[in-house]
């Protein structure tokens, strides 16, 4: 090709793709003024991770919360205003959290934030939450977000935290002389577990033999495998989250663990469950926030499924995905009980409230702003006791709300 | 190529849109400036605003070693996440004032680089960008075990800036505005740094090395040195980068120090035009309003994203700003 | 520490090692003989494991799935090659690099948007389930079959290369490609073997892994971490230091798991960045 017939082809596409460009430009930038929403209305932002290995979760959160949403409005909003759920992709990473919080409260000014589901990412909303005096529930398990030194008076704790969690477990699965060996992810939520079952475990009397830490996001657990069974545990504690809950367990019976020794883990998962066989997590027992077989006891269980399947054609609730549901409408509660989003009024109305909206009673500690609720303890059921596809878990014991379980407020730094 | 000529004389006969790249050329740090000026008020929100401008700075550092030096380095998270992490800890476990945490971030980022620097351009080719990717790697690994200092994969928090005092102005730092254009004066003060940098003989030299390594051997450069020193100056700047972001957020994320973020910084560079000035920068606007806009309208926005980048990478090396400036401005 | 655990440890690592050697060795080739840094090496190996799964369920054997999926995803591999790579032949070195790395993305959310972002279950076939007492402990059957399996690919693709024409090509090819041309041969259909070769090696290392792990589109990142700092050790394009490169990192992460276990994936970007400042081209590489 000659200089000339290339620079005037090419020339001319360019131009083209120029023009393109400069319209997507601006019909790009237009957009959030298009869909700028009317004034009114009462805005909740709603972070979750809906990219990223938690998109089942996350995208269960947003149904419950967005069914939350919902009943409220159809009741006739909060003093008639209606209520608008802002929901953001946070990518489970602390600094695109941050990004669209900061976004939230200064582009669409939402009066609060519910959200998220990582230990971080709720920990990098709540800097940037707090420091501004923005209302905001976190709906993830953490111990950090309960000290004084995260504290704010505008961030409430809705979901379990690891030492209630854990001593619910412990509670059921160990008795006074229990050997039990720890593997444990090296990061923040398995040192988190480790201390709450420790400490559970000398309540007991049940005694450590080993503790493995592993790297978190590890795929293979083989390497360990031959220590932990050289310990004889009798309970095999693995204290890790998603795929490396499913890939420990996993492995753990495949090296014939299981036939030796009771595997326990701090939170049995909906969805990690179903990424291996029944036959894998048969007889593996662990804590939950919520599982929707409890609706053979609990009214406002079944009410809150009914509801959810009715929204989501059948589908059930899962533990993770309860959590938006829960804390959305503890919020939700507390506005209407101060007549509308002013942050004080709601402030105190959250610390006054009580609340009973899928497991029961609960309500929020004055010193830590923590919800005080009841813990369930599961068991994964084997194939054949299963009654439908979402017959995973049998709920062995649900232990009543109390403050008993909490770190008590001196412990956590606050001044008594 | 982008070649800065700022002493070359213009043929008698120039055409205006070669005076026009020359002027464009000389007064670049200028127009720079003003389109960071302008540039909050055309996006949709003020923090996405100043994540460009944290990008940008990042992106044009990291480009003096890539674009410029020739240079593929995969680990430049590790300098980025360094000056963010020192900026935080001073500030938040020292009680340091801002200003003067900004200096020591940018100090440890660029102490950092050089030992980095030291280390992997004693290597070759692919070679080079294996060992920055494994050392960044390293520094990542020291910083999730040390937790106590950075909060581990937590991220480091606890070091919120509020007001601040600039020249004796009390400035509420809060408010995105006011934000934005302090972090643009250091933004500014980057993008000036580096037209120097690359205006001087050292400019020169660098890219005489990305041209050929070998000749420039001869003609007497001192190949390693330069190398090095390219990799340093690159890594201060990312370091920058950083603090400006740590400030932002008041919270440091541990991604910050991954290969997932290097890799992100050289898509940036490379879509934008990593062998131009502002290339750069206009990588990070589009990469980042991309991000923003996408994942409003799908979660699958990564492999638009990917894909656009495959497609840049076989038909647009030069990037968008580079295309536009080699076809538009000849 | 008695010596029954230590050697249940080697054992451990050695299999550990079985998996890593096999999605090295596809690495090793492609950079060897291409000069090819395959920055989607991690996210083939995850579309393989799917690719094995999905070939199980349709035909409800396992065996179906580990014969057909590398194949397939081999070919498909080689695709890539001639629509993509081919385009970059010329330029900068780091182009296939960068192209590779954005061609990740693009197949793990593909992946997402096809089978979901849940992890799904590869079962481990019957045959092969259950543990095996060693003597100095109990290991499952199936992790000796991976290294088994593995050890079997070893030999052959040793065979492949040393003993037949087209063995000879691919070598004499990755040490000069001008030369072969000279000679009349059609380096872009070599080319287009070997890559698809190196594709395929680390789709079987996807379906072999499946059942040990479970299966989701992230499982490919951290291979592809672990694979790089195998080939640097070993050596860019050297068969053999991928084998025993690989063997090495997996004796060495399972040694530390006794010690140290928090350490291991440290110890291992350590290792590779002490291997690139001292010997840049491995135990076993030439320098390029």
């Amino acid at each position: 090709m000659t200089k000339d017939n290339r620079n005037s082809n090419r020339f001319n596409i360019s131009r083209r793709h120029m023009l393109a460009a400069l319209g997507t430009g601006v019909g790009v930038m237009a957009m959030p003024w298009i869909a700028r929403a009317a004034d009114d209305n009462i805005r909740i932002g709603f972070p979750t991770p809906l990219t990223g290995p938690f998109a089942a979760e996350a995208k269960d959160q947003v149904k419950s919360a967005e069914l939350a949403v919902k009943q409220v409005n159809d009741k006739g909003g909060i003093n008639g205003r209606k209520v608008e759920l802002l929901v953001r992709d946070d990518k489970l990473n602390g600094g695109e959290a941050a990004t669209r919080t900061l976004e939230l409260i200064e582009k669409d000014k939402v009066h609060a934030i519910v959200g998220s589901l990582s230990s971080a990412v709720q920990l990098a909303v709540n800097e940037v939450t707090r420091a501004r005096g923005v209302l905001y529930v976190s709906i993830s398990q953490s111990d950090t977000i309960n000290e004084v030194k995260d504290f704010s008076k505008y961030t409430f704790h809705e979901a379990l935290n690891p030492t209630m969690t854990t001593a619910a477990v412990a509670r059921y699965a160990f008795k006074k002389g229990t050997k039990v060996a720890h593997l444990v992810a090296d990061y923040a939520y398995g040192h988190e577990m480790l201390r709450g079952f420790k400490r559970a475990q000398a309540a007991i009397g049940a005694e450590t033999v080993g503790e493995i830490m592993h790297p978190f996001g590890a795929a293979d657990y083989s390497t360990f495998m031959p220590r932990l069974r050289s310990m004889r545990p009798d309970i095999l504690c693995i204290s890790n989250f998603g795929r490396d809950q499913a890939n420990s367990i996993k492995q753990a019976v495949d090296f014939g663990l299981k036939q030796s020794s009771k595997i326990v883990v701090p939170v049995l998962l909906h969805n990690q469950r179903l990424a291996v066989t029944p036959e894998v997590f048969e007889g593996v027992v662990g804590g939950s926030n919520y599982y929707w077989g409890l609706e053979g006891t609990l009214p406002s269980a079944k009410a809150f499924n009914d509801a959810y399947r009715a929204a989501n054609g059948g589908a059930i609730p899962t533990d993770y995905g309860a959590y938006g549901y829960t804390g959305v409408m503890s919020l939700l509660q507390a506005m209407q009980a101060a007549g509308g989003t002013d942050t004080d009024k709601v402030i105190a109305a959250l610390e006054a409230l009580k609340y009973d909206v899928a497991k029961g009673p609960q309500y929020y500690r004055k010193c830590d702003h923590q919800s005080v609720q009841s813990v369930l303890v599961l068991e994964s059921k084997k194939k054949a006791d299963m009654k439908g596809d979402s017959d995973l878990f049998s709920i062995v014991a649900n232990e009543a709300p109390s403050e008993q379980v909490l770190r008590t407020c001196a412990e956590l730094g606050f001044p008594t | 190529m982008n070649v800065p000529s700022v002493a070359a004389p213009l043929a008698a006969d120039a055409r205006k849109p070669a005076r026009l790249k020359a002027m464009m050329t000389t007064y670049r740090v200028p127009l720079s400036i003003l389109a960071l000026c302008i540039l909050p008020w055309l996006l949709p929100s003020k923090a996405l605003a100043v994540n460009v401008l944290i990008y940008g700075v990042v992106c044009v550092g990291y480009n003096l070693l890539f674009g410029y030096t020739g240079l593929l380095s995969f680990g430049h998270a590790a300098f980025f996440g360094a000056g963010a992490y020192i900026t935080g800890i001073a500030i938040g476990q020292f009680g340091v004032s801002w200003y003067l945490a900004v200096l020591m971030g940018v100090t440890g980022g660029a102490v950092l680089a050089f030992i980095i620097g030291g280390m992997s351009t004693r290597t070759r080719g692919i070679y080079f960008s294996m060992v920055t990717l494994a050392l960044a790697q390293l520094v990542y690994y020291v910083a999730l075990q040390a937790s106590t200092w950075t909060g581990g994969e937590n991220g480091l928090r606890g070091f919120t800036v509020n007001r601040i005092n600039l020249f004796g102005f009390d400035i509420n730092f809060l408010d995105p505005v006011n934000k934005y254009y302090v972090l643009m004066v250091f933004a500014a003060a980057a993008l000036w740094l580096v037209s120097r940098i690359l205006n001087s003989p050292f400019g020169a030299a660098i890219e005489a090395i990305r041209e050929n390594e070998r000749r420039a051997r001869t003609c007497g450069y001192d190949v390693e040195r330069t190398k090095l020193l390219a990799f340093t100056l690159s890594g201060t700047i990312c370091a920058l980068g950083g603090t400006m972001s740590a400030l932002h957020l008041a919270f440091v994320p541990l991604e910050s120090l991954h290969y997932l973020t290097s890799g992100m910084i050289v898509m940036m560079t490379l879509l934008g035009g990593a062998s131009s000035f502002f290339g750069p920068f206009i990588g990070a606007l589009v990469f980042l309003l991309m991000e923003d806009v996408f994942s409003l309208w799908t979660s699958h926005w990564q492999i638009i994203v990917g894909s656009i980048f495959v497609l840049f990478v076989l038909f647009l090396p030069k990037g968008i700003w580079g295309t536009f400036l080699s076809r538009v401005v000849r | 520490m008695d010596t029954e655990l230590i050697l249940m440890q080697l054992f451990s690592g050695v299999a550990l090692g079985a998996i890593l050697v096999i999605t090295a060795l596809g690495l090793s080739i492609i950079f060897g003989m291409m000069g090819v840094v395959n920055f989607a090496h991690g996210a083939l190996f995850m579309v393989g494991a799917y690719a094995g799964l999905w070939v199980a369920s349709l035909t409800g054997s396992f065996w179906w799935g580990l014969l057909v999926a590398p194949i397939m995803i081999g070919v498909f591999g080689m695709l890539i090659e001639f629509v993509l790579i081919r385009r970059l032949y010329g330029r900068s070195i780091d182009d296939p690099l960068l192209l590779t790395f954005g061609l990740s993305y693009v197949l793990v959310e593909g992946v997402r948007i096809v089978f979901g972002s849940d992890g799904i279950p590869f079962p481990t076939p019957s045959l092969l389930t259950g543990v095996v007492d060693l003597g100095v402990g109990f290991f499952p059957i199936y992790r000796i079959f991976v290294v088994a399996l593995v050890f079997a690919i070893v030999v052959l693709l040793w065979l492949g290369l040393e003993k037949t024409k087209f063995g000879l090509i691919v070598r004499a090819g990755s040490r000069d490609p001008m030369m072969m041309r000279v000679l009349g041969v059609d380096i872009s259909k070599v080319w287009l073997a070997v890559f698809g070769l190196g594709v395929g090696l680390a789709a079987l290392g996807g379906v072999l892994a499946g059942p040990m792990r479970s299966v989701n589109p992230e499982m490919g990142a951290l291979v592809l971490a672990e694979a790089f700092v195998v080939t640097v050790i070993g050596g860019l394009g050297s068969l053999v230091g991928a084998i025993i490169a690989g063997l090495l990192v997996g004796v060495v992460i399972s040694m530390t798991a006794l010690f140290a276990p928090e350490m291991a994936t440290i110890v291992m970007f350590a290792l590779m960045a002490i291997v690139l400042l001292i010997r840049p081209q491995g135990l076993f590489g030439k320098l390029a």
